[in-house]
């Protein structure tokens, strides 16, 4: 059942960002890209992150592409005539895309146990029966703290010096976006 | 357990997100795919993390906040670039080509 709930879901945000990069009005390009961005949502439902779906909603589908949508309109571009590139540019990219999918897709055939198997093998990255104690790890500490508590318990402990570089990092995003806005500086 | 099949679905998005890159002039779709190219990733992290515990789920927390930072000042500079030269069209703006 969650397989197909996923296929369904795996659908939509291929089809709708299939649409994205073709449409040739930018609005309806954005609004294709949210479409995406929900399934997305979905499906880390599925895979047992509901915080991060709560999030993805919140900040991609709304935050961010509120922004895109603003500057659309902003500048007025609702109307844009044609702007794909030349059949050169449209064979290189099959190619390359077609190379890249070959490459990438092999990822497809990865298991939990393959995966187990194969970190195990390499050379000191962590003792490999820590790591997969007994199953997934991360719904065993869902139970034990919570979906919340489980991001937000080691967010503010192992990752807290992190954490506070990024604050320091949206500042400067926003003193940047502020002073690259300003008709004169 | 949907890792392999979530894997191959980042795998697709993320190609997707180059293809528009690489296929489109406009700046704002450009922006768009590079965000799409970001979501994939962060379905990586996120099935990789059913594993690994909740590391994963943080670093999605921080891919957010750079993409959300990179889109706006990335607009911004849209913005500033449209105000000069009236176009966002990536064939106009050949400043830096030599």
């Amino acid at each position: 059942m969650t397989h197909a709930i996923f296929y369904v879901f795996a659908a939509i945000a291929v089809v709708s960002a299939t649409l994205c990069i073709l449409q040739r009005n930018p609005v309806s390009a954005a609004l294709w890209l949210v479409s995406t961005m929900f399934s997305l949502a979905a499906i880390y439902v599925l895979l047992d992150a509901q915080f991060i779906a709560a999030i993805q909603v919140l900040v991609y589908a709304g935050a961010v592409m509120v922004l895109f949508l603003f500057v659309i309109m902003l500048l007025n571009l609702g109307r844009a005539s044609s702007d794909f590139r030349g059949p050169s540019s449209v064979a290189a990219t099959i190619v390359i895309v077609g190379l890249l999918v070959i490459e990438l897709t092999a990822l497809w055939r990865y298991t939990p146990r393959r995966l187990a198997s194969e970190i195990a093998q390499a050379p000191a990255f962590a003792d490999p029966a820590s790591v997969f104690a007994a199953g997934p790890l991360a719904q065993q500490e869902a139970a034990a703290r919570g979906v919340v508590g489980a991001i937000a318990a080691p967010l503010f402990q192992v990752y807290l010096v992190p954490f506070e570089i990024t604050s320091i990092l949206l500042l400067a995003a926003i003193v940047g976006a502020v002073v690259l806005a300003k008709r004169k500086v | 357990m949907l890792l392999g099949p979530a894997l191959g679905l980042s795998a697709i998005l993320f190609s997707l997100g180059v293809a528009g890159v690489l296929l489109r002039r406009n700046a704002i779709i450009l922006f768009m795919c590079v965000e799409l190219m970001l979501n994939a990733v962060n379905l990586t992290f996120v099935a990789l993390a059913q594993l690994y515990g909740s590391s994963g789920y943080i670093m999605v927390f921080f891919v957010m906040t750079v993409a959300a930072a990179e889109a706006a000042v990335g607009l911004a500079i849209i913005l500033a670039i449209f105000r000069h030269k009236r176009s966002v069209d990536l064939q106009n703006i050949n400043l830096l080509r030599g």
